[in-house]
């Protein structure tokens, strides 16, 4: 394929242990080679720069999702499971599941949570804290970024307390499945079928509480807005994609106050500023680094020609740091910065539906942990786990002094 | 105390929410088409069939129209627009002096008539009340749903978009008046069924009958919309209005070539936004006072009739002043 051939070519596996450990190196590398970049690993062209990342994104008639968001071409082979009908389907599919999350997970939509979730923030924060003075050790990870969107989410949608912890290990695997079929997805996938199972089976209408989100789209099927069938896999969707994403954001934020000390003093001085911060960290760390498109036809970006049926990885990450777009301070978590356009959440038509939820739900917690904590810095390295798509953590050990 | 800032204008773009006229065709007597795209040849926002788009004309009317082009071409817009005999200056000013390559104000496209999934539609449409349904025809069979069409106008020379409904041979029925009369409804409705959605779009008296013949199927089963164009006070935003931050105290003139959201980070004071076309719903602020004019694609006709919040990302002013909890 000449027209592959054509564009730089960099040899680097995305996918590799070491850059998933620490990608930046590689996404500097991929920005610098040109708008659009061959991957030889799995000859495919990539882009890493914002401009072409941002004009993927938006252009769903000629980058389409529903041959998947990841490395299998639905085209050819068979997903793993029932695609999604919001992530792994073009218009006119598309439209009216969208439409329906995107009403129920709206601002306005999301008021009557406000206050519910910034009590469970400041109590949990408290548990956390305890009535401790001086200085804290927490390992912010299972402490806080994973305990919180546990608390609060799936008692949102709806779903019951028991079974919970499958919520994560789904999602991971979820999450690996869209890379190569490397040694994650191996040693995801002997749970993989006993996790779907019970995701699948959480979607359904007598599972679901009265006045959660999974209940809402029930009522939407009633109203013949969706058709009944397609109202589990559109809470599946919440499930999937509603608590790695944000457990991981609210990982990269705290990091980022841990590794940044002025920001948290800025923060505490002026707390109106939590809500910019969680898309700052977004911006900064990417907790979604990559998705796939397919070609729907022959079509040029950045000077390069995409065969129809070929697949393209956009480096989310990568165009979320590149300078082209953000200036020289690009790899600074800085509050002073306006994060609006990053391409964290994606753009366009499939643009994180519950990106209103995650702002939320970190808003909650930042304020309460705000009040509390004077200082933030870390007590260790922190330790990454690996995913194929997720900038992810392990483990955040920070030290806390109490204000 | 307030200060006044003069913000920069941005000069890179025009107004947010400005189309250019690229084309007006003739579609039948009384009914032209006008082909509108973005004047620096960009994206136009997403839409999907049902959509409607405010149009503010040059002589300041703002008129609502269906879009009723192709959704998979990005870059540009179509509407119809029927002559109304009683035209108070939209239509007639489309017309008569509206022409080619002209600037007009552009706001949403916001969806009240979405079309929604089924194994088999019946659409209905009287007159220019086909501008809606032809995306959801084109959808529909795109889908290789079950779909038929019962369309209606006074004769056949009125009524437009023929010649591309052609293509659909057997599923479209035209029924121009002088020739066969009233729609015969119960005969096209037949009886409910599980799984049959009814889009209709026509004037009044077209709906009343369709409620009529409908009154024993199950009513989301039946989605209607009246082409009567409610009227909306003339935008103005194309001139300066005055906004004030309250919580901040600061107090802008937003010009005619920048948005709200520019205006007001020309203040310091920073409000979140991400998609900058009023489709995400990042930024929503909450209007404390004046009366915003709303081009989002978020706010349904009610919500954008409370007046209580707007996206300052592409959403101006009525009046002279706004004032934002900011
Ligand atoms: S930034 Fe998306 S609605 Fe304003």
């Amino acid at each position: 394929m000449t027209t592959l051939l054509s564009a730089p070519t960099i040899d680097a596996d995305p996918f590799c242990d070491e850059v998933l450990a620490d990608p930046i190196p590689l996404q500097r590398a991929l920005r610098e080679a040109g708008p659009v970049v061959h991957l030889s690993t799995y000859d495919i062209l990539a882009f890493a720069r914002y401009e072409q990342v941002h004009a993927a994104l938006v252009d769903w008639q000629g980058f389409q999702s529903g041959a998947g968001v990841g490395l299998a071409n639905f085209r050819k082979e068979p997903p793993w499971r029932p695609p999604s009908l919001l992530l792994e389907a073009d218009p006119p599919r598309h439209d009216a599941p969208r439409r329906v999350l995107q009403k129920i997970l709206s601002p306005r939509a999301l008021r009557t949570l406000r206050e519910k979730w910034l009590a469970d923030a400041e109590a949990l924060v408290d548990e956390v804290l305890g009535d401790r003075s001086g200085t804290v050790e927490i390992d912010a990870v299972p402490e806080l970024t994973e305990s919180f969107p546990l608390r609060v989410f799936p008692d949102a949608v709806g779903i019951p307390a028991q079974g919970r912890e499958n919520l994560l290990p789904y999602g991971d695997h979820l999450f690996n499945s869209f890379g190569p079929h490397n040694h994650l997805i191996e040693a995801g996938e002997p749970r993989a079928g006993e996790l779907l199972a019970w995701t699948t089976a959480q979607c359904r209408r007598e599972v679901l509480a009265a006045g959660g989100f999974g209940a809402d789209i029930w009522a939407a099927a009633d109203r013949g807005d969706i058709l009944p069938e397609q109202a589990p896999l559109i809470v599946r969707s919440l499930l999937s994609a509603g608590v790695d994403t944000t457990v991981h954001g609210l990982s990269a934020l705290l990091h980022a106050f841990a590794t940044h000390p002025g920001q948290w003093a800025r923060l505490r001085a002026d707390p109106a500023l939590a809500r910019v911060a969680f898309d700052e960290a977004v911006r900064w760390e990417s907790p979604v680094q990559v998705f796939f498109r397919t070609a729907t036809r022959d079509i040029e970006i950045g000077g390069r020609t995409v065969p129809d049926g070929h697949k393209i990885l956009m480096f989310l990450g990568a165009a979320n740091r590149d300078e082209r777009r953000w200036g020289a301070g690009a790899d600074r978590f800085d509050l002073g910065r306006d994060p609006s356009g990053h391409v964290g959440f994606g753009m366009g038509i499939h643009q994180c539906v519950g990106q209103h939820v995650a702002r939320l739900e970190a808003e909650a917690l930042l304020t309460a942990l705000a009040r509390r904590v004077e200082h933030l810095e870390p007590a260790a390295p922190p330790r990454r786990h690996l995913n194929n798509t997720l900038r992810s953590w392990e483990s955040l050990p920070l030290r806390a002094r109490i204000a | 105390m307030t200060e006044v800032v003069h913000a920069k204008q941005s000069r890179e773009r025009a107004n947010a929410g400005t189309a250019r006229v690229a084309a007006i065709h003739t579609e039948a007597d009384g009914v032209v088409s006008l082909v509108l795209t973005d004047p620096a040849g960009g994206r136009l926002p997403d839409w999907a069939p049902g959509a409607h788009i405010d149009l503010v004309l040059p002589n300041g009317c703002t008129r609502q129209y269906s879009l009723c082009g192709d959704r998979w071409d990005a870059r540009s817009y179509r509407v119809g627009v029927l002559r109304e005999p009683a035209s108070r200056g939209g239509s007639a000013y489309v017309h008569e002096t509206l022409r080619e390559g002209e600037l007009v104000g552009l706001g949403g496209p916001r969806n009240n008539f979405p079309l929604v999934p089924a194994r088999r539609y019946l659409f209905v449409a009287g007159g220019i009340g086909i501008t809606p349904l032809l995306p959801m025809i084109a959808q529909a069979d795109l889908l290789e749903a079950d779909w038929s069409l019962l369309y209606g106008g006074r004769t056949r020379k009125s009524m437009a978009f023929l010649d591309e409904l052609a293509r659909y041979g057997e599923r479209v029925r035209i029924a121009p008046q002088d020739e066969v009369g009233l729609l015969d409804l119960p005969r096209f409705l037949g009886e409910p069924r599980e799984d049959t959605k009814v889009y209709a779009c026509g004037p009044g008296p077209l709906l009343d009958a369709i409620a009529v013949t409908t009154s024993g199927w199950p009513r989301q089963a039946v989605r209607t919309e009246r082409f009567t164009a409610r009227d909306r006070a003339a935008g103005v935003r194309d001139t300066s209005f005055e906004l004030t931050l309250a919580r901040s105290g600061r107090t802008v003139v937003v010009g005619p070539d920048q948005t709200v959201l520019e205006a007001v980070a020309s203040t310091g004071v920073d409000v979140l936004s991400s998609c900058r076309q009023g489709t995400c719903g990042t930024c929503e602020t909450t209007v404390l006072a004046g009366r915003p004019d709303h081009r989002d694609s978020i706010l349904d006709d009610d919500e954008q009739q409370a007046g209580d919040c707007m996206f300052p990302c592409v959403s101006r002013a009525l009046g002279d002043r706004l004032v934002l909890d900011l």
